[in-house]
């Protein structure tokens, strides 16, 4: 029995001393200088693409090693506050623009105003500075971006003989839920609305028709006000899922990938999705499925769309923030940012990237996702303080309700106003 | 008292139902695992892929270190699971013999712990385990599951013990067993089951955790299979559907193989030997 329990606890401890081998990776001292990059890149291309980017870094600066790391989408806020609360963040961090807000008045970010080359400054339109601008200062760089875009079943909608939008003729909101109308009957719908998160999306959109919901005032206040151009989109959703059942209740609560196989089996005609969902259609769609890109429909304010870009950013606790913000912007050379955009299905952000031919060709929908990209602007409630909570625990019930026609649009102003502004001014004290 | 063929017919007909019931997400898991991109996108998904292709587990094995992370997981798991019955069981056999004030505090305390959600406890679990130099280190993340598990191990312990009659332990005495003697030979062997649900349940709560290892582990070469399998998950919930589903696939063998192991001893018959024939 001794024998047994002496070997039992032998095997322990040998399990433990296996458990410690290895140090933390560090920095180097007086060595090359070791950057810790996390990247997001997920889909086989991009993470390719970003590994390799990384290797030809290494190659030609020895004296700045980045190492990559792969990061997860899932639980990355959580992640990250707690690598920055414990200083253990890494140097070069990817994320995206909505969850910098935090981070960025939290201080746990560098300041990367000055810090950035005048030909990567300028090469990115002032609009998608302004996602990762927080007071006075940049504190990430935004580099891949996508609209909002409808995929569609061209087949369906040559039969319909409905009139093809394009960005430059788009569909207003009323048309298109015409459109829709025209394109139902018979078990099928028009459209298909994943609304798995439907705060982002309705407010993205709502842009278009001249919403803004958050209101920032001269003395920096923000509140919510829901005004006429808010209800527009909201309102469009509703009629089509509860008045003109063009849209199926179902999908309400349903991730954009569910909808793929209804609009493949030719339930859905449309269905409203991000530009890189392209990639999951190339890859599932049955073989002969006629499938396009059209631009999302257009209000008062013409195309306009609310984005939160990918960035990369810098931690405050970086102590190579020159080297850290110079491997930035070797990553974001306007040739390197195509090979990132293509590899992830995205549109970038610079303007000499956006001119490259292989983002303006007809196929996979790419020439009119890249027409949409002037049209995009940060979503005014994405850099407001407290808007996840918001989100979270006013909005997206709320929005929900609304949908499914629970509650009218008087209780919906009334609970994204009046709940609203309870928990902004929590964080505005 | 007999049951008659029909009752017994039906009794089956329902456990084998609730059986199916439960194997579905598996089944699901695996007929995802074999199908190809075009088939996944099908309006009318089959049970049985059409054309099945081992394309995915390809592609998953290609694409990310699984089976390094698998045995990370496996060496945290066990370890974990080890650690945290050595340490339960005896300071459970003391809650549950020794009644008192104390110990009654002891289990609801325990059992309240239960409670914390991760993101409470993280950011100041990081930095103890930073001062300890335990960041980015699979010691530190099994310290993390040991103690972790150890409450509920500790619940689940209490009632095992209390289900051995004490009576038992009294004869073994009256018979001139020690103190040692007794435990070891008597209650000991008539825990082993509990002993060994208890390291099913540890094992099975560090191979599925996910939180911790995400936070605690920086290098890539240390990271476990739930936060590698996140790699085929985009934002907002996007997947690689058909790599996750046989990455995932793969990542249920090691609990299986374990709980194929233990469940003999958990069905082992709980009080065996213990009345003399």
């Amino acid at each position: 029995m001794r024998t047994r329990a002496a070997a039992a606890l032998a095997v322990l401890l040998l399990l433990l001393a296996g458990c410690a081998g290895g140090t933390p990776a560090g920095r180097g001292r007086g060595g090359p200088v070791t950057l810790r990059f996390q990247s997001l890149a997920w889909q086989r291309e991009s993470v390719a693409a970003t590994r390799e980017l990384v290797r030809e870094w290494n190659a030609a600066h020895p004296e700045v090693r980045v190492e990559y790391v792969q990061g997860s989408w899932d639980s990355v806020h959580d992640q990250l506050l707690t690598s920055f609360e414990g200083g253990e963040a890494p140097d070069v961090i990817h994320d995206a623009s909505d969850d910098l807000a935090d981070f960025a008045h939290g201080g746990y970010l560098a300041r990367l105003d000055g810090l950035l080359p005048a030909r990567l400054t300028s090469d990115i339109p002032e609009a998608a500075w302004r996602t990762t601008t927080f007071g006075d200062g940049v504190y990430g760089v935004p580099f891949l971006q996508e609209p909002r875009v409808l995929i569609a079943d061209a087949t369906r909608l040559r039969r319909a003989g409905v009139r093809i939008p394009t960005p430059e003729d788009p569909w207003t909101w009323a048309e298109f839920r015409t459109v829709a109308e025209k394109l139902s009957g018979h078990g099928t719908y028009g459209v298909a609305w994943p609304l798995k998160e439907p705060v982002s999306a309705t407010l993205d959109l709502g842009l278009s028709a001249g919403g803004g919901l958050f209101h920032r005032d001269a003395a920096g206040r923000v509140t919510v006000r829901f005004g006429p151009g808010d209800a527009v989109v909201p309102r469009t959703i509703r009629d089509q899922v509860v008045t003109d059942r063009s849209a199926p209740a179902a999908t309400l609560g349903s991730g954009g990938s569910d909808t793929l196989p209804g609009l493949f089996g030719g339930r859905y005609a449309m269905v409203p999705l991000g530009f890189s969902y392209r990639q999951q259609i190339v890859q599932q769609a049955p073989k002969g499925f006629d499938w396009t890109v059209l631009p999302a429909p257009a209000g008062a304010d013409g195309l306009t769309q609310g984005v939160s870009p990918q960035t990369l950013s810098v931690a405050a606790d970086c102590p190579h923030r020159k080297e850290a913000a110079a491997f930035i912007s070797f990553l974001l050379r306007p040739g390197n940012m195509v090979r990132l955009a293509l590899g992830d299905w995205m549109l970038p952000t610079g303007t000499r990237a956006l001119r490259d031919p292989a983002l303006h060709t007809a196929e996979n929908g790419w020439a009119t996702g890249t027409a949409l990209a002037a049209h995009l602007r940060p979503a005014p409630a994405r850099s407001v303080r407290g808007y996840p909570e918001w989100r979270d625990k006013v909005a997206a019930p709320a929005l929900q309700e609304y949908y499914s026609g629970s509650i009218g649009l008087d209780a919906l102003r009334t609970r994204l106003e009046k709940d609203g502004n309870l928990v902004l001014a929590r964080y505005q004290r | 008292m007999r049951t008659r063929p029909a009752a017994r017919a039906g009794q089956y007909a329902a456990l084998l139902a609730y059986l199916l019931f439960l194997a579905l997400p598996l089944l699901w898991l695996l007929s995802t695992a074999f199908k190809s991109p075009r088939e996944l996108g099908s309006l009318h998904p089959a049970w049985i892929p059409r054309h099945p292709t081992p394309a995915n587990f390809r592609q998953a094995l290609d694409e990310q270190p699984l089976l390094h992370a698998a045995l990370n997981s496996l060496l945290v798991a066990l370890t974990a699971a080890v650690v945290a019955v050595l340490l339960a069981t005896p300071t459970a056999y003391v809650m549950a013999r020794h009644r008192s004030v104390l110990s009654r505090a002891a289990t609801g305390w325990v059992v309240f712990s239960q409670a914390f959600p991760f993101v409470l406890v993280i950011i100041p679990l990081f930095l103890v385990l930073k001062r300890l130099r335990l960041i980015d280190s699979l010691a530190g993340l099994t310290l993390v599951y040991v103690v972790w598990a150890l409450p509920f191990a500790l619940w689940m312990l209490v009632g095992h013990v209390r289900a051995v009659p004490a009576e038992l332990e009294e004869a073994a005495a009256v018979d001139g067993a020690g103190r040692l003697r007794t435990l070891v030979s008597v209650t000991a062997p008539l825990l082993a089951p509990g002993i060994a649900a208890t390291a099913l349940f540890a094992f099975v709560t560090a191979w599925n955790e996910f939180f911790f290892a995400l936070v605690l582990l920086k290098s890539p070469g240390k990271q476990t299979l739930p936060v590698v399998l996140t790699h085929f998950i985009g934002a907002e919930g996007a997947a690689d559907l058909g790599p996750l589903a046989a990455a995932a696939s793969l990542a249920t063998l090691p609990p299986l193989a374990v709980f194929a192991v233990i469940q003999r001893r958990i069905t082992g018959g709980l009080l065996a030997g213990a009345v003399k024939s």
